[in-house]
């Protein structure tokens, strides 16, 4: 690798636009964000304004958006995408751990079919899962042959966990296999020969040696899990809203901006909580990575 | 645990147990059953989507008659294609930089790169209203004649798609042999002619597979899109999305299926430049 | 029959594809030998011994171990250990977490794992290690782990494979002389893995040398080195020249024949042979001198040197013996001046007597 300093002029024009679109496209519209969340309805001429905003009116939305009815929100958003992301895994972890055991020639099929639906469009995806549950849709018409239903299978926390779970489970899928596929096998060997069950190889040795994978996998699909809005948007009823779905409503029907830019810091704060907890994780597990 | 064997299997032969085969077709049924319907049921003939009543394209003509929708996939896929040609070229620049230098506080810029791909789309949808409505840009573009009214959302999809054209491009990067390069220089080629005869040739693979990924995350944004559009600036999937909220309906099953063409042989291509015996080393 | 622990019945192992990794194998090992598995790779001697442990199992015939059919029993029902050629000491847990391991999840008392991993990390000299992560160690030191931890179980077998490979060469004597000790020590029947010669004729009390899935011979490692039953077995247990021969009678113990480039010889053989064999002779067996050689019964032929390494304690020389034919001969440099005497080029007498020389039929 060589040095910046010998290379000055490369240097500059490799770095420049790259830089430059994210310093201005996204850093600086974030700041706006920033200094929108401290802001208020502006006060002309005595009367609450519409189109007008105040600079800086204090952590008043800050405030607001710890009140118990967000703070209610937040908080299920977080256990909604909690246990979107235990059913992710609960399902993804047989599916890795299949897949790399696995005939060699099946293997690359395998994980192309867990992949391919992540690469269709988000919107597209959760449009056919209306499609399927809705009281008309497929599901309903197969429990009426057996004379069953119909039942309202959407627009509900279920539906919405089941939507997540169902969008996001490759992201879950590929860190996991990348991590059992590098696990050495004799260790599992080594511990069913000197007397583990299969079981109990799976609980002492499999999971404490996969746990890398797990963890980024629980991240990668918390985080998005939190911040989603398509899925409870379309999936969810009128209980069913996350904190995405605050956010959109401040920008788009109630017109509050301020609430709304501080409710995205709260986002973005939990998001890099998250993250966070990976890092501490991560390092304190680094011996055990293999 | 099983008691006993069976000949010929051993206890690690996981891949021929009944129940993880029993599992994996749970599983992957689940995954495809509603793409599949979704795919089939375009050719259905009845209205309402519900039964099958026979075969038919009609769905297909009648979206390709809808001129709202036709105009959504037209900005869709302009959009996708500006976008990623920027997001390509910035994208592999970066790249280029991180792979080849080292200078001070490298690993914040190159934590400051990851920004856009951890954060959650609707913050950084929200942040890009604001700034374009108070840089006077959401009113200014929307009042360009086409194409440049799609201008906002393309400087969107190019902010949080040339990151992960970084991503894919340094990852190529990383497995070229330094002496490439010295042979070229020994045999006289310049720096630029050795960067266009050497780098850029071992580049292409990474390239062209971070170019397709851009492209397909440009066509499947929703949520940056929903807070940068105006409304004459619609884009498919939000288009689709103020069609599904009002409901099912045939016709969006037959432009889904374009879209899905499209993304799966766009992935399937990216996908088979990027396998390791096409890598070349 | 009763001291056989392990005894292995017409045992095959045939994968779907039509591969054969073992072939209709059938052998018997006593309590308390030091046995070992040895081939080059792919003879199958690392599936058979999976097999032994379970983590494999045959798609026909038996395997007894303490008298009893385990050929389908689980691994961890059955009283055998592994010592794995990568080790696989787990590396989310201590030395001592590691070798008491076993003994956890079989539901032993914690008091009674406590002492028994002490006693069995003592044996292995690591009880000041106990505390240790495996990457904290070295390979040689892991590796005892790994043995204190297949120990600690009292299996009726350890199963080693190929238990030296990862470890450099100076290392590899120590364990060798070691496994040795710890094998006298404990009483444990000892099934060793191994594409190294030298390890099983230096370790094991019994040798079962593999092809192509079959069992080519099973001896005592001097047995294996001097009475080599194919051409196989004498080719891979040290180094032999092989010469072509042509038989032309049989009378009593001796065969005549008429080998290629040394004319004809007695050579004594029990079985019947047909009209073509093959003369086996070690390196160190061949001897060479300037003048011609005197004695009764030598087999004697001209050559030209065609190369001399030196090693110290030997050299190992190329004869030329015309027809096309080399001959390999180890020397003894027994003086400190002049080495092996010879020079490339020079022309001697190469000799031998009959009785050191091997017939083989297959």
């Amino acid at each position: 690798m060589d040095n910046w300093k010998d290379y000055k002029k490369v240097f500059w024009i490799l770095a420049a636009p790259g830089t430059f679109w994210l310093l201005l496209f996204f850093v600086i519209p974030l700041a706006f964000l920033f200094i929108m969340s401290f802001g208020g309805k502006a006060i002309v001429n005595g009367e609450v304004s519409i189109t007008d905003y105040a600079y800086f009116t204090g952590f008043e939305n800050y405030l607001r958006s710890v009140e118990p009815l967000y703070l209610q929100i937040m908080w299920k958003s977080i256990w909604i995408s909690a246990l979107a992301t235990i059913l992710c895994l609960v399902t993804a972890y047989p599916i890795a751990f299949g897949i790399c055991f696995a005939p060699a020639r099946w293997k690359p099929i395998l994980l192309l079919l867990v992949v391919l639906p992540f690469w269709i469009n988000l919107l597209i995806r959760t449009y056919a899962l209306i499609a399927v549950f809705r009281t008309q849709g497929y599901v309903n018409l197969t429990l009426s042959v057996v004379g069953l239903g119909p039942y309202e299978m959407l627009y509900n926390d279920f539906a919405v966990i089941f939507g997540l779970v169902y969008v996001y489970m490759p992201f879950m899928v590929l860190p996991l296999y990348a991590t059992i596929e590098r696990l050495d096998k004799s260790f599992l060997e080594a511990s069913l020969d000197l007397g583990a069950t299969q079981f109990t190889t799976f609980k002492n040795v499999t999971i404490p040696l996969t746990m890398p994978g797990i963890i980024t996998g629980v991240i990668l699909v918390f985080i998005p899990c939190l911040g989603s809005f398509l899925t409870p948007a379309l999936l969810g009823g009128a209980n069913a809203i996350m904190i995405g779905n605050v956010i959109e409503r401040q920008f788009k029907a109630a017109n509050d901006w301020p609430f709304g830019a501080a409710i995205s810091f709260m986002l973005m704060f939990a998001t890099f909580a998250a993250l966070m907890i990976r890092a501490f994780v991560a390092k304190r597990s680094a011996g055990v990575d293999v | 645990m099983v008691a006993t064997l069976k000949p010929g299997q051993g206890p690690l032969d996981y891949a021929s147990r009944l129940w993880l085969k029993i599992l994996f077709g749970v599983i992957y049924v689940m995954l495809y059953i509603p793409i599949i319907t979704l795919i089939a049921f375009s050719f259905n003939t009845d209205k309402r989507g519900v039964v099958w009543r026979g075969f038919t394209l009609d769905n297909y003509v009648k979206a390709w008659n809808n001129d709202a929708l036709i105009e959504a996939m037209t900005n869709s896929l302009m959009i996708a294609f500006i976008a990623t040609i920027f997001a390509t070229v910035i994208g592999a620049m970066v790249a280029l930089m991180l792979w080849r230098f080292k200078f001070p506080f490298k690993g914040s810029y190159e934590a400051f790169m990851g920004l856009p791909i951890v954060i959650p789309e609707i913050c950084m949808g929200v942040a890009l209203l604001l700034f374009f409505n108070f840089s006077g840009m959401m009113t200014a573009v929307i009042a360009m004649p086409w194409p440049l009214n799609l201008a906002n959302i393309i400087i969107a999809h190019i902010a949080f798609c040339f990151p992960f054209v970084t991503v894919v491009v340094r990852s190529r990067l990383v497995g070229f042999n330094r002496q490439l390069e010295e042979a070229s220089k020994d045999l006289g080629a310049t720096e630029w002619q050795t960067f266009w005869n050497v780098i850029v040739p071992f580049m292409m693979p990474g390239l062209i597979a971070g170019a397709l990924l851009a492209f397909t995350l440009s066509l499947d944004d929703f949520v940056i899109t929903f807070f940068t559009s105006g409304p004459e600036t619609v884009t498919f999937p939000v288009k689709v999305y103020s069609l599904v909220r009002r409901g099912v309906s045939p016709e969006i099953n037959a432009a889904s299926t374009v879209l899905i063409a499209i993304t799966v042989v766009a992935t399937i291509i990216a996908m088979k430049l990027q396998a390791p015996e096409k890598s070349g080393h | 029959m009763s001291e056989q622990i392990v005894s292995i019945r017409n045992v095959s192992r045939r994968y779907p594809g039509g591969v054969t990794a073992v072939d209709d194998v059938s052998l018997d090992i006593a309590q308390n030998e030091f046995f070992a598995l040895l081939g080059p790779s792919g003879c199958g001697k690392t599936t058979l011994l999976r097999m032994i442990s379970g983590l494999d199992t045959p798609t026909e015939g038996q395997i007894m171990i303490g008298g009893q059919d385990m050929a389908l029993t689980p691994p961890n029902l059955r009283p055998t250990n592994m010592v794995f050629q990568s080790y696989a000491v787990f590396p989310h847990m201590t030395v001592e977490q590691n070798v008491g391991y076993g003994l956890k999840v079989t539901g032993v008392e914690a008091s009674e794992i406590k002492r028994r991993t002490a006693e069995a990390l003592e044996m292995v000299k690591l009880s000041h290690l106990a505390a240790r992560k495996p990457d904290q160690m070295s390979g040689g030191q892991r590796q005892r782990v790994a043995l204190a931890r297949a120990l600690v179980k009292r299996p009726k077998v350890l199963l080693l494979d190929e238990p030296l490979s990862a470890l450099d060469a100076k290392l590899r004597d120590g364990m060798r002389l070691e496994l040795t000790r710890l094998q006298e020590t404990v009483g444990i029947t000892f099934i060793i893995v191994t594409h190294d010669q030298d390890e099983a004729l230096s370790m094991a009390s019994r040798i079962a040398v593999m092809d192509k899935g079959a069992i080519q011979q099973i001896a005592t490692p001097s047995e294996l080195y001097e009475q080599p039953r194919t051409r196989f077995v004498a080719d891979f247990i040290g180094k032999v020249n092989l010469i072509d021969a042509a038989v032309l009678g049989q009378k009593g113990g001796k065969v005549s024949c008429l080998a290629q480039g040394l004319g004809n010889m007695e050579v004594g053989c029990e079985k019947s042979t047909g009209d073509k064999a093959t003369i086996a002779i070690r390196p160190e067996k061949l001897k060479i001198s300037v003048s011609e050689p005197k004695g009764a019964g030598l087999v004697k032929t001209k050559g030209t040197i065609r190369d001399v390494a030196y090693y110290g304690d030997t050299s190992h020389i190329v004869a030329d013996i015309g027809e096309g034919l080399d001959l390999s001969i180890n020397v003894q440099n027994n003086s400190r001046t002049g080495g092996s005497g010879v020079e490339r080029g020079q022309k001697v007498w190469v000799h031998f007597d009959p009785a050191d020389a091997l017939l083989l039929t297959e």
